[in-house]
């Protein structure tokens, strides 16, 4: 993803959080992301979703950039367009390949593997990349507020 | 809320409360293999869990590979929306037998 990419100049910062990447920070991040998606107007549904979608992308930060060290920041912005909810997930840890973040087969039973599938399912627009300094990982999705546009 | 195991009727009834997440999902690992090793069928009650992720989803998918392999049963019973839900996202709903409560489970031979 290109730097341009992220340049979002019609939408207006929500809230900004850093926080270590360490599970047991995830409830705490869930709740505003909550909260976010309830003020930007989504229903239940699809603040559920969005929740599960930024805790996933988190929980792969934590698992595969930072390899579950924990010592690393997590950097979470979350916008708001006219038409869409924006969430950025920046980490600053080594290069992941795009393969390592790939869904599987859901007619493969087994454990793990589901939470990038989550992602692009629940989300209207995913891009995963470098950060624009180089440094670290960036994911940033969207979600529509209406659905059927 | 904290987790629960109880037997019923030759069963045992798991129940899983509050968010099941990275943090979470290894002491729910560890309750579900350790119930499927006890060689009964077993009912998981998700009445009460808000959120499930995938790493929640794993240790079930788990336990369930184990189950099978020990030649007994485990399904899924009062799923609240909020983990139907991902478990519909991951397709999972016709991979386990979900029942709406636990005498429909121990009348359909769970």
């Amino acid at each position: 993803m290109s730097a341009a990419a992220l340049t979002l100049p019609d939408a207006e910062y929500l809230v900004e959080l850093r926080f270590p990447a360490q599970a047991s920070r995830m409830v705490l991040v869930r709740d505003v992301v909550r909260s976010a998606a309830r003020l930007c107007g989504f229903d239940e549904t699809a603040t559920h979703d969005i929740v599960l979608a930024v805790g996933e992308a988190c929980q792969n930060v934590i698992l595969h950039a930072y390899e579950g060290r924990g010592d690393g920041p997590i950097l979470l912005d979350i916008l708001e367009s006219p038409d869409r909810m924006i969430l950025r997930v920046t980490d600053f840890g080594p290069a992941v390949a795009p393969a390592v973040l790939q869904p599987r087969d859901l007619g493969e039973l087994r454990p793990g593997g589901l939470g990038t599938y989550f992602i692009q399912n629940v989300m209207d627009t995913t891009d995963f990349g470098r950060s624009p300094g180089g440094v670290g990982n960036v994911l940033q999705m969207s979600k529509k507020k209406d659905p059927s546009t | 809320m904290s987790d629960t195991v109880r037997e019923v009727n030759g069963n045992l009834v798991v129940r899983l409360a509050g968010e099941i997440d990275l943090d979470r999902a290894p002491e729910v690992r560890r309750l579900l293999l350790d119930s499927v090793k006890r060689s009964l069928d077993v009912l998981v009650d998700l009445s009460a869990v808000t959120y499930i992720d995938s790493s929640g989803i794993a240790s079930l998918v788990e336990a369930l590979q184990w189950a099978k392999r020990r030649g007994t049963d485990l399904c899924l019973i009062a799923v609240s929306p909020e983990a139907l839900r991902v478990f519909e996202l991951a397709r999972l709903d016709k991979v386990f037998a979900i029942h709406p409560d636990m005498n429909a489970a121990l009348a359909a031979g769970n």
